[in-house]
């Protein structure tokens, strides 16, 4: 049975900063692939019949 | 020496178990050192030419698929420069140059930048192909396979040969760049290619002289360290000898103007009498003293790109 590792409040500082960079990061893909996208649409993607 | 007794280096294969896997010796991790594990610096340079090569290709585009295609190149530059850094390790623990980077000093795990350069390399290709189409991908995936592999893994270790072939993976960019503006490749970007090819290995083996013992201790077969400082110094200059007229090129061909040919002339007799200053030299020899020549070609030789790439950035990109 492993072991349970305690962190350092300066251990965790630095994971929760890692943690907001990954979760900045992943938004930053999604919006890109969602600009990407429109982009290769083209302007008329919104003028189609519903 | 000859590079065959340097191809039993402790540092060729996979790393070996030198380093701590778990980043524990030196504290705990920046978010600087995981920057620097993308090695901004010749992510800056790769950016810089991919925009220009984008910029002078052909057609309008469009800005938002062209930022995502010069943005998948430098998360894929970036990538690839995290592979290098994870295997390279052993030998970035030896230089003096590279021993305070995040692996060698400990803050952070080896495994981390392997999953940080492979997870960035993924996304980078399937970025650029939902931008630009599947040449350009290719071409991007391509060139961080020649890098981190090719390059890094066998060519580094085993061949003085290594920044020339190796070099590929550098040149590339504004040729993936032109190639997801357009859609193909023409003589144009070819040429954007070759300059930075030609123009890599002076620039490196004027490096290389100032950091022989550095390169020697890691067992990295560097021209000085195979083949001696002379031998060198001539390879330099005959590359120069290759790079000046190319440099030019871009004017016969019609991509770059008056202004391009003016920079490209100068600087390519500038960088000639650099080389030749090196060859007369003694740099690389025992004397530091005797370095400042092979010094000086170095940092000319960055001004010389530069200035070269945004000559053709100002006249394609503002129509002057």
């Amino acid at each position: 049975m492993s072991v349970p590792v305690t962190l350092t409040p300066e251990e965790l500082r630095a994971r929760q900063r890692r943690n907001l960079w990954i979760a900045l990061a992943i938004v930053a893909f999604v919006v890109l692939v969602f600009a990407i996208t429109l982009a290769q649409l083209g302007g008329a993607v919104l003028e189609r019949p519903l | 020496m000859q590079s065959a007794d340097l191809g039993s280096t402790p540092s060729s294969g996979p790393p070996g178990p030198l380093l701590p896997l778990t980043g524990e010796k030196g504290g705990i991790a920046s978010t600087g050192d995981y920057i620097a594990l993308l090695k901004p610096r010749v992510m800056s340079l790769v950016v810089f030419t991919a925009l220009v090569g984008y910029v002078a290709a052909p057609g309008q585009g469009d800005a938002v698929l062209g930022f995502a295609a010069i943005l998948a190149i430098a998360i894929g530059a970036g990538g690839s420069g995290a592979l290098n850094m994870w295997f390279d390790a052993d030998i970035d623990a030896v230089m003096t140059r590279t021993r305070a980077r995040p692996i060698p000093s400990g803050r952070v795990a080896r495994e981390e930048a392997l999953m940080l350069g492979l997870t960035l390399s993924a996304l980078s290709v399937v970025t650029m192909q939902l931008a630009a189409g599947p040449l350009a991908a290719a071409l991007l995936a391509f060139t961080i396979f020649f890098y981190a592999v090719v390059y890094t893994m066998w060519l580094k270790r085993s061949t003085p040969q290594n920044i020339v072939i190796g070099g590929l993976a550098g040149a590339l960019p504004p040729a993936i760049a032109w190639a997801a503006k357009t859609g193909a490749l023409s003589l144009d970007a070819w040429l954007l290619v070759a300059i930075i090819f030609f123009w890599t290995p002076p620039h490196f083996w004027a490096l290389s002289l100032l950091q022989k013992e550095d390169y020697a201790a890691a067992r990295v077969p560097m021209l000085p360290v195979t083949s001696g400082a002379q031998t060198t110094r001539l390879h330099i200059f005959a590359y120069s000898l290759l790079l000046a007229p190319l440099g030019f090129a871009p004017v016969l061909s019609g991509l770059g103007g008056t202004l391009y040919g003016v920079l490209s002339a100068l600087g390519g007799v500038a960088f000639v009498a650099l080389a030749l200053r090196v060859l007369s030299s003694r740099a690389g020899e025992s004397d530091a003293a005797q370095n400042k020549p092979a010094r000086d070609l170095f940092g000319f030789s960055i001004l010389y790109l530069f200035t070269l790439f945004a000559a053709l950035l100002v006249e394609r990109g503002l129509g002057v």
